[in-house]
């Protein structure tokens, strides 16, 4: 009441304006009949259907889903693998070490994109399917790695010492008790991996060979021949699926913390 | 050989079920435990009592295998366990927070140290209702530890390490988390179901109150070795030093130099008056420095005029709580004595002269420690 001050609602306009606005323009006329997208031609999923019988369209979508698939897979292994690790060791470089592999978050993809590139050339291996994973891979192998960390940073060290004075060896109660519990962190950092790998475009654009394209790569070259509506279908499709990761990864991040901080602080 | 066979005698004739030889433990460089030794009988309840950083936990967890000692052994029923894995020892603990598995429900949890031990499915579940009933929990066998309230998680923790019938039961403050009236009626819980099991419980707090009702023995720990190791009436009635009877009883320690003592009663003198304490066989000789405790509940308070003999101070303060007044007395070199006694009615306000004095037979004569 005291404090009517209207920076909230300047803040909430100027991110309507700039963020949402667009958004929402972009899927109205992905629904728009007419070709010219500033002319409102009516209702209609023309360029939807447009877009689905598109076959290169679809080539690209699922070389995008494998590309995301493989290398959030190879990352959850490695992120696990090394986010488990590390939690069982200390030693004096081992923050360095954390936030080295941290890092790829933060570099610029542009730069990322320029190492691989001529990583890959000067290991002579062929760009295409194989390359983009390797790239994809090591990019999300961060997300996989921050999440379990914090979730096993989180983790009270009394469960594992409670499983071994019931009975458990080293080994049983990893399986037991750290194993399910930072399952939920696995799988949102893979989410999260997805995520970023779905939507890459620089990275890939430097990676991929001539005959491999992603949606974003298929995306980025229609857009310099030329606007589409179907553009504006396949944007609006990419939004919806990239929502429903996030709302997905919230879920879960938020089950899992009420789960357990309920437990502890009682 | 021969050694295992001595131990062996002690676990039988003795009947001593646990027993700790100069255990020692530092972490960086900082002693935690210097040197602690302990007889533990089977069936009985031992309370290690002290504030925090007396290494009180750290004891029960070199006991229950989740640290090493540096130094000493532990032995448990006649066998040398000290470099045991805990999962090895039929010791279990309940933890302070309980560390209930979040992620398994009441009968999971219950049930783990069977399932490890590859019961069979009937067995486990009769053995899970069973410690359930002895926990007065029937019936919650599939809530999930967040479904219970934080009386409920600490009797199934409690359930989870009966379960298995294990020799010793380690408890880590196990009430402390609970409000004080669930904590009241936890601790006659606890002190029943202990008996009824006739499991031995080692049972760590810093609540005096909690130790002195429900152990057979106590010890009080401070800088990491037994200050004072006793029943409850021993630490109560006889602290050895000035801090158990700060501790436990809350007293007031009082110094002085011996004056005039005889055979019965040692007398002493410090700049506010004169004392005494019943000699209680000390050797002490006129000079020498005396340190005495006396409990609130034992000191009067009179005025200056009576003519009486003891110590001169100035009322400072008073204070009602739990059915007792407590009268806070500076003395004349700067220490102060507190004065309690049931009602609230008091001849005396805040800057009234008093003289305190006490009864020589309910001080005690203790060493001062620090």
């Amino acid at each position: 009441m005291k404090n009517r001050t209207k920076w909230p609602s300047v803040y909430l306009a100027v991110l309507m304006a700039l963020m949402y606005l667009p958004i929402l323009l972009v899927i109205i006329y992905s629904f728009n009949e007419s070709k010219i997208t500033s002319v409102w031609g009516g209702f209609s999923l023309r360029w939807y259907t447009e877009l689905f019988r598109d076959r290169t369209m679809f080539e690209a979508l699922l070389n995008s889903l494998f590309v995301g698939v493989v290398s959030c897979f190879l990352a959850a292994l490695i992120g696990t693998f090394g986010a488990v690790g590390m939690s069982k060791v200390s030693f004096r470089s081992k923050g360095v070490i954390e936030y080295a592999s941290q890092l790829p978050m933060m570099i610029p993809e542009i730069v990322l994109g320029m190492v691989f590139l001529t990583y890959f050339s000067l290991l002579r291996l062929p760009f295409g399917m194989i390359t983009l994973i390797i790239a994809h891979t090591a990019f999300c192998i961060p997300y996989v790695y921050m999440e379990v960390k914090a979730r096993l940073v989180g983790l009270d060290p009394s469960y594992v010492e409670a499983a071994k004075d019931l009975g458990a060896s080293e080994i049983r109660a990893f399986f037991d008790i750290i194993f399910p519990l930072m399952l939920p962190a696995v799988a949102s950092g893979v989410l999260l991996a997805f995520a970023m790998s779905f939507d890459d475009v620089i990275i890939s654009v430097f990676v991929t060979g001539v005959d491999v394209n992603t949606l974003p790569i298929k995306v980025y070259s229609q857009v310099k021949t030329g606007v589409t509506p179907k553009i504006n279908a396949l944007c609006t499709l990419m939004f919806a699926i990239t929502v429903i990761v996030i709302v997905i990864f919230n879920i879960i991040r938020r089950k899992n913390d009420v789960k357990t901080l309920e437990n502890k602080d009682l | 050989m021969r050694n295992k066979t001595s131990l062996e005698r002690l676990a039988e004739v003795e009947d001593v079920i646990l027993r700790l030889e100069n255990i020692k433990k530092s972490f960086d460089g900082v002693t935690v435990l210097n040197g602690i030794d302990l007889d533990v009988k089977r069936g009985e309840f031992i309370t290690l009592l002290g504030s925090s950083g007396c290494g009180k936990t750290t004891t029960l967890r070199i006991i229950g295998g989740l640290e090493t000692a540096d130094e000493g052994r532990v032995i448990l029923e006649g066998v040398d366990v000290t470099n045991e894995e805990p999962n090895k020892r039929n010791v279990n603990t309940v933890f302070q927070n309980y560390a209930l598995f979040p992620h398994m429900n009441v009968e999971q949890n219950v049930g783990y140290s069977l399932k490890i031990r590859r019961r069979s499915k009937e067995d486990i579940k009769k053995a899970v209702s069973d410690a359930l009933q002895m926990v007065q929990l029937e019936g919650y066998e599939k809530r999930m530890p967040n479904e219970l309230s934080g009386g409920q998680r600490q009797r199934i923790a409690i359930a989870r390490a009966i379960v298995n019938e294990p020799k010793v039961l380690l408890l880590d403050e196990p009430l402390g988390a609970l409000d004080l009236k669930l904590r009241r009626q936890m601790q006659i819980e606890l002190k029943r179901l202990q008996k009824r099991l006739g499991i031995t419980f080692i049972y760590i707090t810093h609540d005096q109150e909690e130790a002195l009702n429900m152990s057979d023995r106590i010890a009080v720990m401070r800088n990491g070795v037994f200050e004072q190791l006793g029943t409850a009436s021993d630490v109560y009635d006889r602290p050895r030093t000035s801090y158990v009877a700060e501790f436990v009883g809350s007293a007031n320690i009082i110094r002085g130099t011996a004056q005039g003592s005889d055979e019965n009663t040692v007398r002493f003198v410090n700049s506010c008056g004169t004392g005494e304490v019943s000699r209680n066989g000390a050797a002490i000789k006129d000079g020498e420095d005396v340190v005495t405790a006396v409990r609130s509940e034992h000191i009067d308070l009179c005025s200056p005029e009576s003519g009486a003999k003891g110590l001169r101070g100035t009322v400072k303060e008073k204070s009602f709580s739990g059915g007792m007044l407590r009268i806070e007395v500076g003395l004349e070199d700067g220490t102060s004595v507190v004065s309690s006694r049931h009602g609230i009615n008091a001849d005396w306000v805040p800057g009234d002269a008093v003289i305190a004095s006490w009864d020589p037979e309910k001080a005690v004569l203790v060493d001062l420690e620090g």
